[in-house]
């Protein structure tokens, strides 16, 4: 591996020195000189030299025939027998891919007694539901869950693996990617085919949602992505009435070990709180004032059919639990309404909720940084607003007031 | 009890902004920091380790950074807050590591540690990706725990969490050796006392390279990464719309007219 800058090419212009989030690059005498003890090869200066003088190249080529690998293959996430809403947004956008590749579409299921599911899913446009029940699966359990999903992929040989980017998408796919030895990109929110090449190019935030990345896996299959909730659209169910293949995978006992055991589970089943499936987030800041005002966001949530959601500032000052709060520390969400109340918007919260569709702003202070990127404001105490409109929209509803 | 933490180097993240007009990242003035996440790492692993010698257990923390030789300030900020010995992983073959590279290259050198319990932040603000702590886990072999609220029990065999995952918390037992990635709400990180900024000033930093490792190059940063980065670029531009004043009770009306139009309501 080298990163290169060619000096025919190279002018010293310096974008690169400012592109350069390791301060890796000098200009020296009219060219740019790159630190190698620095440089963390992120490509920023590749993409920022306009005289495509920097390039970084890899002496990498494929071990083995990356053509035997063929498919898309969507992993079914269920919690007990109900399939998570992200595997619905992953079906959609799985089959524009297998499409454009010209291939099958497959969701993967692991659990026990998965018949409902493996139905649910057959009605969807993919074709075949891949199915692999053992009692020992019965709950999510990272290291057996990895350890059969990693032996199926290796024997079926997909070429394009996604996973929503849920808590256990992030953990279970990174121990399947490290097994097959092959590439993972996390929280994508952008993918489709590259016409030449043929390869995934999976699009992700970084630096908290500062800088945009395409990342591509090029030698090595299947190429594996987690997804972001709420970025595609849920798919349809077919049209024509049709349900998709059910196969049952065949169960090895010696994939069923384990270190772990589950003791207990501790139920937050509220609509209020599961944040990162909302279509509707209701939150509050500071400026709500007293723990005892979130009820009142709470309110106008229910009102509306969202959840609840909360700064940095609120959680840290212990009016209501961390499992609320969006932002950089805490859940990244993007649902289609997104309303802050109290909120200043600090970059770390816009981090969690800039992708929003709309954001409406409710704030005293006219020259909080929420406005700068809220669609709509509206400049006052959102402890008057808030309630006068959950009054109108119960009115409205028909509940007694 | 042997504990490791591992802990990354970040930018200030949220000042590292992209200018759509030079298509450039805008970095200047942002300090490094150690990432967020990790500090609650390291501060589990040090509250471990309190408890355990409290209870006449001997217990030391063992803190592994991978990264440039400048990554020995956020080594150095590990001991004042705690840690007793560090160990840098840098060298020129590391560059360039994705998270499948970087956790190999971290595993390698916990195995030279051999933790009983390895601590991990839940992700680091420039990446991400939260992949680093579960893929350390799968090379080394060890059992893992991750989005870690709360530490419920801990003996030499075994240790009982609370996870934080999507509709609740899960209540696990797992045996040891085990990664651990933890969550802001696990505790509260505490500011280095006088006596650990000493100690940090004085703190040898142990640096392992490639040789050390006794790792295949062919393993190590990009070379050993089955990702590449095709385009770096700015993420569209939110501008701010219209700003409404008034009485709130207009602001009220106003804003549930809105809703009407988004069909919201």
């Amino acid at each position: 591996m080298a990163i290169r800058v060619s000096e025919d090419k190279c002018n010293g212009c310096g974008l690169c020195v400012k592109s350069c989030p390791q301060a890796a690059i000098t200009v020296d005498k009219g060219h740019a000189i790159i630190d190698v003890d620095l440089c963390s090869y992120c490509g920023s200066c590749v993409s920022a030299c306009r005289f495509k003088a920097i390039a970084i190249e890899i002496e990498k080529q494929a071990q083995e025939d990356l053509g035997q690998y063929k498919g898309v293959w969507v992993y079914g996430e269920q919690f007990r027998g109900e399939i998570a809403p992200v595997v619905k947004e992953l079906i959609g956008v799985g089959r524009q891919l297998a499409d454009d590749r010209g291939c099958e579409l497959s969701v993967v299921i692991l659990g026990n007694n998965l018949d409902a599911a493996a139905a649910d899913l057959a009605a969807y446009p993919v074709d075949k539901v891949l199915l692999y029940e053992a009692p020992e699966l019965a709950s999510y359990d990272g290291e057996r869950y990895s350890r059969v999903l990693a032996d199926i992929v290796r024997s079926g040989k997909p070429e394009i693996m996604l996973a929503g980017a849920t808590t256990q998408g992030r953990s279970f796919m990174s121990q399947v990617a490290i097994k097959a030895y092959t590439g993972l990109t996390a929280d994508c929110t952008g993918l489709s085919i590259g016409k030449d090449d043929g390869l995934l190019y999976q699009t992700r935030p970084a630096y908290g949602g500062n800088v945009m990345a395409t990342i591509l896996c090029p030698y090595t299959r299947p190429q594996m992505a987690t997804v972001r909730h709420k970025v595609f659209p849920m798919s349809p169910k077919r049209l024509d009435g049709k349900t998709a293949e059910i196969v049952r995978l065949d169960v090895k006992p010696k994939l069923m070990t384990s270190r772990s055991e589950i003791l207990d589970f501790i139920d937050l089943c509220e609509s209020t709180v599961n944040i990162v499936d909302a279509d509707i987030i209701v939150s509050g800041g500071r400026g709500i004032g007293d723990p005892a005002n979130f009820a009142m966001i709470e309110e106008l949530a229910k009102a509306l059919g969202g959840a609840v959601g909360a700064s940095r500032a609120a959680v840290d000052a212990g009016w209501i639990p961390y499992c609320h709060q969006v932002g950089q520390t805490g859940k990244t969400v993007c649902p289609k309404l997104y309303i802050a109340c109290g909120i200043s918007g600090a970059v770390q919260h816009q981090a969690g909720m800039s992708s929003s569709d709309i954001i409406i702003a409710i704030n005293k202070d006219p020259d909080a940084p929420i406005f700068q990127i809220a669609n709509f404001g509206f400049v006052g105490d959102c402890l008057e607003i808030v309630p006068m409109l959950t009054k109108r929209i119960k009115a409205l509803r028909g509940v007694a007031v | 009890m042997k504990i490791a933490v591992c802990i990354k180097q970040v930018p200030a993240t949220t000042e590292v902004k992209f200018d759509p007009e030079t298509n450039t990242l805008v970095r200047e003035g942002v300090d490094s920091q150690i990432n967020p996440f990790d500090l609650y790492a390291l501060e589990e692993a040090v509250r471990t380790k309190e408890r355990l010698q409290a209870d006449g257990e001997e217990s030391s923390v063992t803190v592994v950074c991978m990264g440039p030789p400048q990554a020995q300030d956020a080594l150095r900020e590990a001991v004042a807050l705690g840690a007793d010995e560090t160990i840098l992983l840098s060298d020129r073959a590391f560059g360039g590591a994705d998270t499948w590279a970087t956790s190999y290259t971290l595993g390698l050198g916990l195995k030279k540690i051999e933790p009983d319990i390895v601590f991990c932040g839940m992700q680091a603000i420039d990446g991400d990706t939260g992949q680093v702590g579960p893929g350390i886990a799968t090379h080394i072999d060890y059992a893992q725990a991750t989005y870690v609220a709360k530490i419920e029990s801990l003996d030499k065999k075994k240790i009982t969490v609370k996870r934080l995952v999507e509709n609740g918390y899960e209540v696990c037992s797992v045996k040891l050796p085990i990664v651990i990635t933890v969550v802001k709400e696990i505790n509260e990180p505490r500011t280095p006392s006088l006596r650990g900024k000493m100690n940090a000033k004085k703190a040898q930093i142990t640096t392992w390279g490639a040789a050390d490792l006794e790792a295949p190059v062919e393993k190590l940063g990009l070379s050993g990464s089955p990702t590449q980065v095709a385009k770096v670029f700015s993420p569209p531009h939110r501008e701010g719309g219209e700003k409404s004043e008034g009485e709130p009770d207009e602001l009220a009306e106003k804003l549930f007219g809105l809703l009407k139009e988004l069909e919201i309501v």
